[in-house]
């Protein structure tokens, strides 16, 4: 590999390559999005709702975690959305990983809710609450803190997985990645490089959930480094 | 058409299939068990450990959910080879190389479930099991982890089923799995598609199989007085 | 026993503190509390909320280390930095609080089993056997196996005694064990209170249970801004024509429950 050469072609392709983050950073906080507000009403379903809804929702999550990706993609640009009158990759993106995360995250905040100790609910109920006021005021804010760590595995499970909308030809990350390496030869420089900036995006989300997580952190429960 | 696709299904596809199956439980399996382990282990550490020992695991878990997996199966199996200590090196066949690589990097996604549920117990808990003279081990071990654990489950369900589909990533270093070898079929019989929808069904039934598993786990460990869906 | 050793053995220390401080920030909360407790006495700690008792409790086994002072266990000094020597003064000082936190995991014979396994090491089936003594002894041998979510309040606190004293405690300390409970719980805790003070457990209590305590305590221990302010058996405090701080603050709560001093 020539040293120089190989510094030539990331340097040469950086705007370019920057144009490419802010579109997997749009997919990603699109797809998180929604993930997150499909996710929400899917957990309390499955925890609260009644037989029949709480068995859609298992359905649901078995199909969106159970197919791979790529096949969702193939069948929402070419099969499904066409027939919405949608036609951006850019939108089957985000809506292909958004469903699938929707799923993903789903589970993560039904851990969160089923760890909250049943009386929080009663006591809601005992101020005369309705269901949906206990779930959204009692319930939620203190299931959705308690869930940022396993939501932060999501985030940078996603963020990867973005990836994989290149084959609709997304220019995100990796797609332009591969049509510099082509034009450059040099695969192996543009590979590592990507791999830098995923690197970089990952380490900044998960330093803002963590900072999250410590500002909205409740009094009583244990906390790091105290046994 | 349907039927045309069964037969080849069933007399070209799914004999290669039901083999490579087992090669991919043979993965999946381990990788699963260490990989828990390891993430309790490690989402222990990253709460309660020394301070050093906390920064060390959070680095730990910040490379491995930083890089793709890819890159840390090639590392494994291509570059470890390469690294020689005092003359030494160690050299993994593909399936090892892809049984670390998988726990390795699962540990650092259960570490992080397992630290969120850690961190909902409340600290009344500690406070009993210290004044019952528990010495910090025994607390965490005997008392937190217990809940934690539990609490922990629906997330750890998530990772489990991420590792079962990007196992199929072990193709990549020559393991012959079930993608490896929906691929060699593929290739031979000129018909993808039949080739990868037929591969897709059994990564769907391995994903069922999972849940169904995680799901008797979950209902047996629940305990009384936590939020759960109702019967 | 001779008359004179079972007077020796009345007097005998078991546990003494002296001059303990805490501060949280700038909030002074204990200060320079000293207090001693003799083989198979009650002592009843009261005060005004706030006023630190919960906190001269946790010091007392070091939950909260406190910030000086002193802590002697059957004339044996304990450093609280030591820490073997603190699990294993822990073991011997048994504490009851106030919202009860008893495992969530575990059943009512698993809670009390835990530490006897665990702690102590004794095998599974002599700590069950232990543990269902302890749990009949407060009437709760029938509940076993309940879970924590599946007891009343009164039960729960009942099995957080029972837990406690499957350690052999030579001490017990109670923060306010029955505030956390509706009248009609508090008397089924009370009565367990009372047979182990009857039976000779050495046991320091913070309550606002006055009636009930002052039969029991051999002294009332008022504490006001962290200090210790007035201590002496409650007859004296309570005296007709006493003019304590104790009596005045009595006979608030008292109105307020409508119980005669
Ligand atoms: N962890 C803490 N951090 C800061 N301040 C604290 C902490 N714990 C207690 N305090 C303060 O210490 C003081 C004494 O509290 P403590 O709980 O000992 O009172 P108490 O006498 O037990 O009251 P109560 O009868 O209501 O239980 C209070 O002013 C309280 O605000
Ligand atoms: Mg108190």
């Amino acid at each position: 590999m020539n040293f120089e050469k190989a510094l030539r072609a990331i340097i040469d392709s950086l705007p370019y390559m920057l144009g490419g983050v802010w579109v997997t950073v749009g997919l990603i906080v699109g797809a998180l999005a929604l993930g997150f507000v499909l996710g929400v009403p899917l957990a309390v379903i499955q925890v609260y709702g009644r037989t029949l809804a709480r068995r859609l929702v298992v359905l649901y999550v078995w199909l969106f975690r159970g197919v791979p990706i790529l096949v969702l993609i193939f069948l929402f640009y070419f099969g499904i959305l066409p027939h919405l009158g949608l036609d951006s990759a850019f939108l089957a993106g985000v809506i292909v990983l958004g469903l699938t995360s929707a799923a993903y995250q789903s589970q993560i905040f039904r851990g969160a809710i089923q760890s909250l100790p049943a009386g929080q609910l009663k006591a809601a109920r005992a101020l005369g609450m309705t269901d949906t006021q206990a779930i959204s005021c009692i319930v939620l804010p203190q299931a959705l803190r308690l869930s940022i760590p396993g939501w932060s595995n999501e985030f940078s499970i996603l963020l990867k997985d973005s990836a994989l909308v290149m084959v609709i030809s997304v220019q995100e990350i990796m797609a332009r990645t591969r049509s510099v390496a082509g034009r450059t030869h040099e695969p192996v420089a543009m590979a590592l490089f990507a791999g830098v900036l995923f690197f970089i995006l990952t380490w900044i989300g998960l330093r803002l959930l963590r900072g999250l997580e410590r500002r909205v952190r409740i009094k009583g429960y244990s906390q790091e480094g105290s046994v | 058409m349907l039927e045309e696709y069964w037969l080849f299904a069933s007399e070209r596809v799914m004999p290669g299939l039901n083999a490579a199956l087992l090669v991919s439980a043979r993965l999946i399996v381990p990788s699963a068990l260490y990989g828990a382990l390891l993430g309790v282990i490690t989402g222990a550490i990253r709460v309660y450990g020394p301070k050093p020992v906390r920064r060390v695991a959070d680095a730990y878990v910040s490379l491995f959910r930083g890089t793709p997996l890819v890159v840390q199966l090639y590392f494994w199996y291509f570059a470890l080879p390469y690294i020689r200590v005092g003359g030494f090196a160690i050299v993994l066949d593909a399936m090892q190389a892809s049984i670390l690589g998988f726990a390795l990097c699962s540990a650092a996604y259960q570490s992080e479930y397992i630290r969120g549920g850690l961190l909902s117990i409340r600290s009344g808990q500690i406070k009993a099991a210290r004044a019952l003279g528990m010495n910090p081990m025994q607390t965490v071990l005997h008392v937190v982890l217990p809940q934690a654990v539990r609490r922990a489950l629906p997330g750890c369900g998530n990772e489990v089923v991420y590792l079962i589909k990007y196992s199929s990533l072990a193709s990549i270093i020559t393991v012959n799995e079930l993608t490896g070898t929906a691929r060699s079929i593929a290739k031979a019989t000129f018909r993808p598609i039949e080739a990868y929808a037929t591969v897709a069904v059994y990564y769907l039934l391995l994903v069922t199989l999972a849940v169904w598993l995680l799901r008797w786990l979950e209902d047996r460990m629940s305990i009384p007085g936590f939020e759960r869906p109702r019967d | 026993m001779s008359v004179a050793s079972q007077a020796k053995g009345q007097n005998q220390e078991i546990l003494r503190v002296e001059k303990l401080n805490k501060s949280f920030g700038t909030n002074h909360v204990l200060k320079d509390a000293t207090l001693t407790l003799r083989k198979g006495e009650l002592k009843v700690l009261i005060g005004p909320s706030g006023g630190g008792k919960s906190t001269l409790l946790q010091c007392m086994n070091f939950l909260i280390p406190p910030d000086s002072g002193r802590i002697w266990l059957d004339g044996v000094e304990i450093l609280g930095h030591k820490k073997r020597e603190l699990y294993a003064y822990r073991q011997q000082v048994g504490m009851i609080f106030q919202d009860f936190n008893l495992f969530d995991h575990l059943s009512a014979l698993g809670n009390v089993r835990i530490a006897l396994t665990r702690v102590r090491g004794m095998s599974r089936k002599d700590a069950t056997d232990r543990a269902m003594a302890e749990l009949d002894r407060v009437g709760l041998a029938a509940k076993a196996g309940l879970y924590p979510a599946q007891l009343s309040g009164g039960q729960k606190q009942r099995v957080s005694i029972a837990r406690a004293l499957a350690m052999d405690p030579k001490v017990l300390l109670l923060d306010e064990p029955t505030s956390a409970l509706d009248p009609e719980l508090i008397g089924e805790v009370l009565a367990v209170v009372k047979d182990l003070a009857t039976a000779g457990m050495t046991m320091i209590m913070a309550t606002h249970q006055i009636t009930f305590s002052a039969q029991l305590a051999s002294e009332f221990v008022f504490m006001e801004q962290g200090a210790i302010i007035e201590h002496d058996s409650p007859a004296a405090l309570l005296a007709p024509g006493a003019c304590t701080r104790t009596k005045a603050f009595c006979a608030k709560i008292n109105e307020l429950t409508g119980e005669p001093v």
